[in-house]
């Protein structure tokens, strides 16, 4: 990324209520499957049309206005929008319904709300906006890969000035329980606070939607600057920090120079070792984050890591309940978000501050 | 105009057949692939689709894949199409590593799931299957497969899909982020689709036909199809196919499903490809519309067209009359046939038109036409308002 890519709004919607974590008002889970905090959605949405939208669409629009309205943009240029696992929701209703019925008799509403691009179309039909649209849908690096399409319009197109760009996923009944059958949800209850202590294989699965408002000018609500972003396949805890050693010289960036790392541990026995290998040897001497044992799991949960890094930075203050160790977070002003899930789809966030 | 971005490999898996030469065969001969579904179980057998006839145990053996492989259609589809760009295109193995991979799909393995989600519960050895379901699985499947190890994303914005996953691999080759990408995308025929368009009542019971005034709906397809594209200092001396010279996006920001009466999403998209192209209305001199002939699209589409082109609107034609829309793919079987018709220098007939709309009166080319093709505009325009057009060249040689 050339230019400078700067983040002037934030929304998001998770398991922890807005402020949640500087506020130290953490709600600890006692449960495997977690739904978000809803907000009050009539506040964003009319109440009509709030009825006929699943979770991941509130979220989704609402995170999105949050977002625009703090960076004070009425119309963004783009919209793009990243989805693990998309409209799960309306996707399980149609598939019962066809199922069970036969095929026949179906109703189209759920079917038409199904698509991955339902939420990034319906954020541009509440704005009008004609702008670039797009969806991307690959795993845990689903937002990162709208990240670094964010990036790419804003650097290719000078007359683009603000991209609207967000990471949305819902839980379902019956499609994340089936997370439980293959080994994505953990067999027992575990509480969310001992999360990393759990040593067995699976995690907690959660929702949300984070949207982040990106723009090539700087503004009084600024965070910080989007610096790069990566998304790679490692086949091993060695291979990986290879990646993040290319990645951080590529910005010119000693790992004493990070004040962080955003660690997206899962709790996940078989793949935790991808971020304990890195805590141990890496990034040993460095102040170490979590965000999982707090948010849950979900293909999109690193835009909880990335609004909380953006936080950081504008409060110059770093909550206790995220560390990982002792270490004093250095005021550099960089921080990075290192994520994986089943040891697939690898990505790194490179935020520092304006 | 500026230079496009080099497209030296395609691969292709339709109604029409496996691979570039019975596709090309049979869009020279004016033969359409739509028949009722023999391999897809449903009770809609009597609805015309595009269908591959192979079976996924047949399709899994032309990949050597071992039995308990969890390669769903769609993956099986996609990488033999994209197999034969890779080929085509004559990517080394040690250039694999970095060769991005972008692909695009909507249905993802929704065909397992509906096959298998009452049953996942019982059945162990189905639950491989599990996370088939979403976009980003068949994706991996494929790209292990293939051996690709560069940036790897999927697209999923429904039927632009991967004219979406075109459109980002030339931008990131002229951006420099990458230096090979394969490019396109991906969908099976599945119950949960074709039940959806059903309901929306969009489905046609005979063969489908576009910008027609008695049109009546869509035929369903399956297919995948991928390009491979490189920038200029990996060329060497590779014969270039054609090259990707314009792309634009646009929301139509009207209607979850349907396009607005004025078409102003496809306006713009087809608007902003052209700007990026630097090429004028009058210079495009073919154009592969996305006409899936529904009432809504086809009329929509053609004032867009209208909009733009005025009186003298290019020569136009759907090639969905040949292999059913084919969803997220459709972008990239129908990038296949522009390259094919800028290299054969041919525009390909449509099939099953009679009368004009009224409201746009288009007559779109129904016989084989030999013409110089220099630059072919192809739409594609989806739920969620997601439109987008792609411009492909000649290489100017």
């Amino acid at each position: 990324m050339g230019n400078k890519i700067y983040i002037n709004g934030t929304g998001g919607i998770s398991a922890q209520p807005e402020n949640a974590v500087f506020e130290g008002k953490i709600i600890s889970y006692n449960q495997n499957i977690i739904p978000a905090k809803a907000p009050n959605y009539k506040q964003y949405i009319p109440g009509m049309q709030l009825r006929r939208m699943s979770g991941g669409i509130k979220m989704g629009l609402t995170a999105a206005k949050i977002a625009l309205e703090e960076a004070g943009v009425e119309m963004p240029d783009a919209i793009i929008t990243g989805t693990g696992e998309g409209c799960k929701q309306d996707t399980e209703k149609f598939l019962q319904a066809m199922l069970d019925r036969e095929e026949e008799m179906l109703s189209p509403t759920s079917f038409i709300q199904s698509t991955h691009n339902t939420i990034g179309g319906q954020i541009a039909l509440h704005l009008k906006c004609n702008g670039y649209n797009m969806t991307y849908s690959q795993n845990s690096a689903s937002l990162e890969s709208a990240l670094i399409d964010g990036g790419l319009l804003l650097k290719e197109d000078s007359s683009i000035k603000n991209v609207l760009v967000g990471g949305v996923d819902e839980i379902s009944e019956k499609i994340t329980g089936f997370q439980k059958l293959d080994g994505q949800v953990k067999k027992e209850t575990t509480s969310s606070s001992n999360l990393f202590d759990s040593e067995t294989s699976g995690t907690i699965i959660s929702e949300g939607a984070h949207f982040f408002s990106l723009s090539s000018e700087k503004r009084k609500t600024t965070y910080g600057v989007l610096q790069d972003v990566d998304v790679f396949q490692a086949q091993n805890s060695k291979e990986a920090s290879e990646k993040i050693s290319e990645f951080l010289q590529k910005n010119k960036i000693e790992i004493r120079e990070l004040q962080c790392i955003l660690l997206g541990r899962n709790g996940d026995n078989r793949y935790d070792n991808f971020h304990t290998d890195l805590q141990s040897e890496m990034f040993s001497e460095i102040s170490q984050l979590a965000w999982k044992n707090l948010a849950g799991d979900y293909d999109t949960s690193s835009g909880f890591a990335l609004q909380l890094g953006c936080q950081i930075l504008k409060n110059r203050r770093t909550p206790e309940t995220l560390k990982l160790n002792d270490i004093t977070p250095a005021s550099t002003g960089r921080i990075l978000i290192y994520n994986q899930y089943l040891g697939e789809n690898h990505s790194l966030v490179l935020l520092t501050s304006p | 105009m500026t230079k496009g971005i080099a497209v030296t490999g395609m691969g292709i898996v339709s109604a029409l057949g496996l691979g570039i030469d019975k596709n090309l065969k049979a869009l020279t001969a004016g033969k359409s692939g739509i028949s009722n579904p023999t391999i897809l179980k449903t009770r809609h057998s009597s609805l015309p689709v595009g269908e591959i006839e192979l079976k996924d145990l047949e399709l899994a053996d032309r990949l050597k894949l071992p039995s308990n492989h969890s390669f769903t259609r769609g993956a099986l589809l996609g990488s033999i199409a994209a197999k034969e760009a890779l080929q085509q295109a004559g990517i080394s193995k040690e250039d694999l590593i970095a060769t991005g991979f972008i692909s695009a799909t909507s249905v993802g393995g929704m065909d397992y799931i509906e096959k298998y989600s009452n049953n996942f519960e019982k059945e162990e050895t189905h639950r491989r299957f599990i996370r088939a379901q979403h976009p980003g699985f068949t994706t991996g499947q494929m790209a292990t497969w293939l051996g690709l190890k560069g940036y790897t994303t999927t697209i999923s914005t429904a039927c632009s899909s991967s004219a979406n996953a075109i459109m980002l691999g030339a931008r990131m080759i002229r951006s420099g982020q990458l230096k090979r990408v394969v490019v396109g995308g991906t969908d099976p025929l599945s119950r949960f689709t074709l039940n959806g368009f059903k309901s929306l009542m969009i489905l046609s019971s005979e063969a489908c036909k576009p910008f027609d005034e008695h049109r009546s709906g869509l035929n369903l397809g399956e297919g995948a199809a991928y390009l491979v594209l490189e920038a200029e200092e990996c060329l060497g001396e590779k014969k270039v196919l054609g090259r990707i010279s314009g792309y634009g996006n646009a929301n139509d920001a009207f209607h979850q499903t349907a396009s607005s009466e004025t078409g102003e999403g496809a306006f713009l998209a087809i608007n902003r490809a052209l700007k990026t192209a630097g090429l004028s209305p009058d210079s495009i001199d073919y154009i592969n519309a996305h006409g899936t002939a529904t009432q809504n699209n086809d009329l929509s589409e053609g004032r867009a067209l209208r909009r733009i082109f005025g009186d003298s609107l290019p020569d136009m034609n759907s090639t969905k009359t040949y292999t059913g829309h084919t969803l997220a793919a459709a972008g990239a079987l129908e990038a296949v046939f522009s390259l094919l018709s800028l290299q054969q220098q041919k525009i390909f007939p449509g099939l099953n038109f009679n009368d004009p709309m009224p409201e746009t009166d288009i007559t779109p080319v129904t016989t084989l036409k030999e013409k110089n093709l220099q630059h072919i505009l192809s739409n594609s325009f989806g739920f969620g308002g997601n439109c987008t057009s792609l411009i492909f060249s000649n290489n100017g040689e």
